[in-house]
């Protein structure tokens, strides 16, 4: 069989831009009056000289870790961004599934948005005219089809888009965490359809969280670890290695000074964050509504003048749940002198619901980024007994935040009559 | 070349897509808005009645004998194509980040198919330019087969301002802040309410930096009866629009590989 994908020394740099601000006219407009002031440009390699090969009707799952570069690589492939240096061969019809329903308008019906969406995923219109009625039952929406999807409810609207994404025939697909969605009946669905796609000799590259999908569907799997391949093989093989690193990974202190991926000037450096907990003791363990201590410990190289220290913390998605700084809690800290030192967080209530959750950390000034760490930190939020005392706890699938509340029961009132 | 070659024939590709995009934008448009269709006719109708006060009753604009109604309006409509499509073109691909971080295609369909979207528009307010012509009694002319042919340069000229807003958007989100002060100083510095007898001689060299004017003029030229077609200055009209075009893609073509990164 021949190749249907070949990736040689693909790289990607980013520049941090996304993390600091939109630029605007003006900006380059008075720039060019002021003073030039070189200014190391800070870039990230989210892909780093990546090679693999596909052979046609290959089935290959991509697993790493939130900001791995799994995403990117799948968006350099579908040529949705171009890399910074590399070649991307891919061969016969592309199509690729980075969400589900893209391109939806609400104003339109259900068939007219699986017109508008298929031929975004690069169907033709006589394909979409010949398989609507598949498309239709697929999604079970028969009743509502001629109806605004703005009336659809969010299970509808994601059924109908992978309905039109499952009746998509390329030769090579490329499908990203869209399973990660809908309910288990759902996504039982979407697994058959995607075997389905695998049995009719399809190449396909499935970017997953979700090992047991991966294990089930991909005969081969690749693990990309800090824009690297770090290993290529036997889907068994790979998750086992990949798995193994996360039992490590819990742990009270985190070593920060040889993270290699970060940005910056390096001014000023994290070199490492312990975790405590209420009584000043190092811990490991996160539970939603507890009390947690973080330690930031750092290191001036350059004299400096109030500086921002900041922490972000992301869903295992990548979503950004919340951020909190010195700055925004108006907290002072003066000038600080070379040398070592420390500063806490203290959270009085973590509010996350149990699940995975990533940690971002940045020092800056204004206009200034002296130490930019990405998802440097992976935690596990275990449930707690929260609230009540009657061993209810919480449940990852009631959301990412967990708030802290009363109920109160409102005075009778007598019935209208 | 071959690389020109290429993003064309990539476009021809996802031609059906462009369609789509188009119809998306008609259909959309029309179902949002409570009067529909009248839409189309009622503002560039509301302009001529406001322009007929200003510029007929008050400034006493010289229209040649012609009614300033029919005068202003026979300019009115490319005027209202060209002032709807551009901010919605120049616009396009910011509001259309989804698309263009999940999906690939020419990117150039997006501000392209907007552009594109207002001649539903223009078609609609073009049959009452022809209720117009019978109310006040203007002949029909064989010069007025020329009106729906002048929509060429005049998409093309549209397609190029709102591709090249697009790709400065991205890039700047500052402009979009200028694209409504551009288009009110085009208002002026085109004879839409105005004719182009009204410049004086010396400024005549302009119209190779302004096409739009010369496109105007031959819009106007080919309703009334009293003025033969330019074809001079819409030569120029069309050469200019055709450089303008090509600068447009080609600024395009360069920075599109950059814009799902900078979205």
């Amino acid at each position: 069989m021949g190749e249907a994908i070949h990736v040689e020394h693909l790289t990607k740099r980013y520049r941090l831009g996304s993390l600091r601000h939109e630029t605007m006219l003006r900006e380059v407009i008075t720039g060019m009056f002021r003073k030039r002031e070189r200014r190391e440009e800070q870039t990230i390699l989210a892909v780093n000289d990546l090679n693999f090969k596909v052979d046609q009707g290959e089935v290959v799952g991509l697993i790493g870790r939130n900001g791995a570069g799994k995403s990117t690589t799948l968006k350099l492939l579908s040529k949705i961004t171009y890399p910074t240096s590399g070649k991307i061969h891919v061969k016969g019809r592309v199509a690729s599934l980075i969400e589900v329903g893209t391109g939806f308008h609400d104003e339109l019906t259900g068939r007219e948005n699986i017109y508008l969406n298929g031929s975004i995923l690069g169907m033709r219109k006589k394909e979409i005219d010949q398989r609507i009625d598949q498309i239709i039952h697929f999604a079970g929406v028969e009743k509502f089809i001629d109806t605004p999807i703005k009336r659809f409810s969010s299970g509808m609207r994601l059924r109908l888009g992978f309905a039109v994404a499952a009746h998509m025939d390329p030769d090579v697909l490329f499908v990203d965490e869209v399973l990660a969605v809908g309910d288990a009946d759902f996504q039982k669905k979407c697994l058959t359809a995607m075997d389905e796609l695998r049995s009719g000799g399809r190449t396909v590259i499935f970017v997953s969280h979700n090992m047991a999908a991966i294990e089930n569907l991909c005969p081969r799997t690749i693990w990309i670890d800090g824009g690297k391949l770090r290993a290529d093989g036997p889907t068994q093989q790979v998750i086992a290695s990949y798995l193994a690193t996360f039992s490590d990974a819990q742990r009270s202190g985190y070593d920060l000074e040889k993270v290699a991926n970060r940005g910056g000037n390096g001014m000023m450096r994290f070199t490492r964050v312990d975790f405590l907990d209420e009584r000043g003791e190092p811990t490991s363990v996160f539970r939603s509504g507890e009390p947690i201590r973080v330690r930031f410990h750092y290191k001036v190289n350059e004299r400096m003048k109030n500086p921002d220290i900041a922490l972000a913390i992301h869903s295992d998605l990548g979503t950004r749940i919340t951020t909190v700084s010195t700055w925004q809690a108006g907290y002072y800290i003066p000038e600080l002198e070379p040398g070592v030192g420390s500063i806490d967080l203290v959270i009085d209530t973590l509010v996350l619901q149990p699940n995975r959750y990533y940690l971002s950390m940045w020092i800056s000034a204004v206009e200034e980024w002296f130490d930019v760490l990405d998802h440097c930190i992976a935690i596990d939020v275990e449930e707690s007994d929260t609230g009540t005392s009657l061993g209810r706890g919480l449940h990852p699938k009631w959301g990412l935040v967990y708030t802290p509340s009363r109920w109160q029961l409102g005075p009778p009132v007598a019935a209208s009559r | 070349m071959t690389a020109a070659i290429e993003w064309l024939s990539e476009f021809v590709r996802y031609r059906e897509l462009f369609f789509f995009l188009v119809w998306r934008d008609v259909k959309i448009r029309y179902k949002q808005t409570v009067l529909g269709a009248s839409w189309a006719i009622l503002q560039p109708f509301f302009l001529m009645v406001v322009f007929s006060f200003i510029f007929g009753r008050v400034a006493k604009v010289d229209t040649e004998g012609v009614p300033y109604p029919i005068f202003s309006y026979a300019t009115l409509v490319p005027w209202t194509y060209f002032q709807y499509a551009v901010p919605l073109a120049g616009n396009s691909l910011i509001q259309n980040t989804g698309l263009i971080s999940k999906v690939y295609f020419p990117r150039a369909i997006i501000p392209a198919s907007s552009a594109l979207s207002g001649i539903v528009d223009f078609a609609v307010a073009s049959v009452m330019l022809v209720a117009l012509m019978i109310y006040f009694h203007i002949p029909f002319t064989a010069e007025l087969l020329l009106w729906p042919v002048l929509l060429l340069p005049l998409v093309m000229f549209t397609t190029a301002v709102g591709m090249l807003f697009a790709a400065l958007n991205v890039k700047f989100r500052d402009i979009k802040y200028t694209i409504p002060f551009f288009m009110q100083a085009m208002l002026f510095l085109s004879p839409v309410a105005y004719p182009t007898s009204a410049v004086p001689e010396r400024l005549s060299a302009l119209r190779y930096l302004h096409p739009l004017a010369g496109i105007l003029d031959a819009f106007r030229a080919s309703v009334l009866p009293t003025r033969t077609i330019p074809w001079g200055e819409l030569g120029i009209a069309v050469g200019a629009t055709a450089v303008l075009f090509i600068i447009a893609s080609v600024y395009f073509y360069r920075t599109e590989r950059s814009f799902a990164d900078l979205i």
